[in-house]
């Protein structure tokens, strides 16, 4: 077999061994499902009159204001999960005997990584059924879910990357648990929970180039029809850039410990 | 002559200032059981860690099952197999999973993983817990599947890195024979151990490392041979009467918990007379003194005692 089909093997066994693992230990993939949900609910219902009203709409359309912002929330928040996974693997003995065995190296990260990813697809599938409930009404058609759902999945995989890196460089796994925390607060600091022109000038500027912003933007250009403009492209842009410098990141820091 | 399993020349490891390996030579011979014995701290685990792969060598040239470990460490990984003294399993899979795990990053067959699974679960007295988390065997149960797990890929080189520690001592006799029918079917095992009897009981070959040196190498006989009449016990009825002892031998191994203070003497009746007088001197009552004929302990005391007045 050659080197890329071994390491598709490997990579394949450690994601079968990743979702072993979340199957044995659901507390936490339920937590990290429920933890957006809850955010979902407190903004709709006691935030979301008032938030609406500024909006020039009324509760629903603060549904569909905000759900993009909750579903990269829900990423973000997922991330702290995979970094204490990741950082209590790497203290067991077990990944010293990965590193001792033939077998492609970066495996290991990629079984966390694709793990994490499906855990977070599966999260969203939730939160937007929830949403769906409560009075979300997308003007989507099937090419423009496809679209969000392929740049939501480009956006797990580079948060996901980002969260193993930093799970990897935290010394303890509580370390690792705080590391990724700014992440889950940037869609408050972008256009995740009110538009950013309501913002003081210095943080609006922040909120429109940080790399949140244009994802939900994106998001909710294709779920809602708004107008997405040059979003799209920075958005592609920024979850490739961040999946590709993460996964370097990762992977050396693997290589090197 | 044999060829080798294990060569290495100059083995050298520091992390920053502490220099852990300070020119280590080893040469095991395939198919023997082959024991590097030290207290805590003397390098036994770094040795391990460098001869797996696990971490880099900061000078020296080793060949492991006959291939260069700087230039084709997968080569080595290939033939070896390692079972630390951290339980290497995955806890929240089950036995068999965690054995069919390795068969599948070993590439065998879905077939032959299973059976392989099936033998070792069998041969280690697995059966049973087969289907449980492994996060709820004891610890000599652990112990036993890291073991099978390390031999689901069939390596021609072991290395078991204080494979006894913390054991009780049933499961301790269990890992033993284990050990000994590994061996029957023609591999080489490096063992790891700060417990002399284990050495003793089934090492061909013991090299003692301490502070990162090897100070002894050779077969249980010949370094039992190094020392002619192994040591004196003491016991005292204070840590004020130890104490001043241990300064008057300025050797020897201190146990304050039993009060007992261990010199390495030949045990003839010249030198029981030679001590006693010595003591009385400074006036230093002893309740109680024994002979002991010597054993590995006493190669260990008189090897490393003077380093290191208590253990």
């Amino acid at each position: 077999m050659s080197t890329i089909a071994l390491a598709a093997r490997d990579s394949s066994t450690m994601v079968r061994r990743q979702l072993r693992r979340l199957l044995r230990y659901p507390s936490m993939t339920v937590q990290l499902i429920i933890t957006p949900v809850i955010i979902l609910l407190l903004f709709v219902y006691v935030l979301g009159g008032t938030l609406g009203a500024g909006l020039g709409g009324d509760r629903g359309a603060y549904v569909n204001y905000v759900v993009p912002g909750i579903l990269l929330m829900a990423v973000a928040t997922a991330a702290t999960g995979t970094a204490v996974m990741v950082s209590s693997d790497m203290t067991e003995g077990i990944v010293a005997r990965f590193r001792t065995m033939r077998i492609s190296r970066a495996s290991v990260l990629t079984g966390h990584v694709v793990g994490s990813v499906i855990q977070q697809l599966l999260g969203m599938a939730v939160l937007i059924g929830i949403a769906l409930a409560i009075g979300f009404r997308p003007a989507a058609g099937v090419l423009e879910w496809l679209a969000a759902a392929g740049l939501l999945t480009l956006f797990a995989v580079g948060v996901t990357w980002l969260a193993v890196a930093l799970g990897l460089k935290a010394q303890t796994p509580e370390a690792a648990s705080n590391a990724p925390m700014p992440l889950i607060l940037l869609p408050f600091l972008g256009s995740g929970f009110v538009p950013t022109d309501s913002m003081p000038t210095a943080l609006r500027w922040f909120a429109e180039y940080q790399p949140f912003t244009p994802i939900m933007e994106t998001v909710r250009g294709l779920l809602l029809g708004t107008p997405i403009g040059n979003s799209g492209g920075i958005a592609v842009a920024w979850c490739a850039g961040i999946a590709a410098v993460s996964y370097l990141w990762a992977k050396r820091t693997f290589d090197k410990a | 002559m044999t060829n080798l399993a294990i060569e290495a020349h100059g083995l050298r490891k520091s992390y920053g200032d502490k220099v852990v390996l300070d020119g280590v030579d080893l040469a095991v011979a395939e198919g023997t059981i082959f024991s590097l014995l030290g207290p805590n701290g003397a390098g036994k685990t770094t040795t391990v860690q460098i001869l797996s792969t696990l971490v880099p060598a900061d000078g020296g040239s080793v060949r492991v099952a006959g291939h260069d470990l700087d230039r084709h460490p997968d080569d080595v990984r290939g033939a070896i197999g390692v079972t630390g003294q951290y339980s290497a399993v995955d806890k929240l899979l089950t036995g068999e999973e965690n054995l069919l795990l390795m068969a599948d990053l070993w590439h065998l067959s879905r077939r032959d993983g299973a059976r392989k699974a099936a033998e070792l679960l069998d041969r280690f007295d697995l059966g049973e817990a087969a289907g449980r988390p492994a996060s709820t065997y004891s610890g000599g149960m652990q112990r036993r599947l890291d073991l099978a797990m390390t031999l689901v890929g069939d390596p021609r080189l072991i290395f078991l890195d204080e494979p006894t520690t913390g054991l009780d001592p049933r499961s301790r006799r269990a890992m033993w024979q284990i050990v000994r029918d590994l061996v029957a079917t023609g591999v080489t095992i490096f063992l790891t151990t700060q417990y002399l009897e284990e050495a003793d009981q089934l090492a061909d070959r013991i090299a003692v490392l301490d502070h990162g040196r090897l100070i002894a190498e050779g077969t249980a006989e010949e370094l039992k041979r190094r020392i002619p009449g192994g040591h004196i016990a003491l016991t005292f009825a204070d840590q004020v009467r130890l104490d001043a002892a241990r300064q008057l031998f300025g050797a020897g191994i201190a146990d304050p918990d039993a009060l007992t203070l261990q010199v390495p003497s030949d045990g003839g009746v010249r030198a029981i007379r030679e001590l006693l007088a010595r003591l009385d001197e400074r006036s230093i009552d002893i309740d109680d003194l024994s002979v002991h004929t010597p054993d590995l302990d006493d190669v260990f005391l008189t090897l490393t005692g003077r380093q290191e007045a208590t253990r």
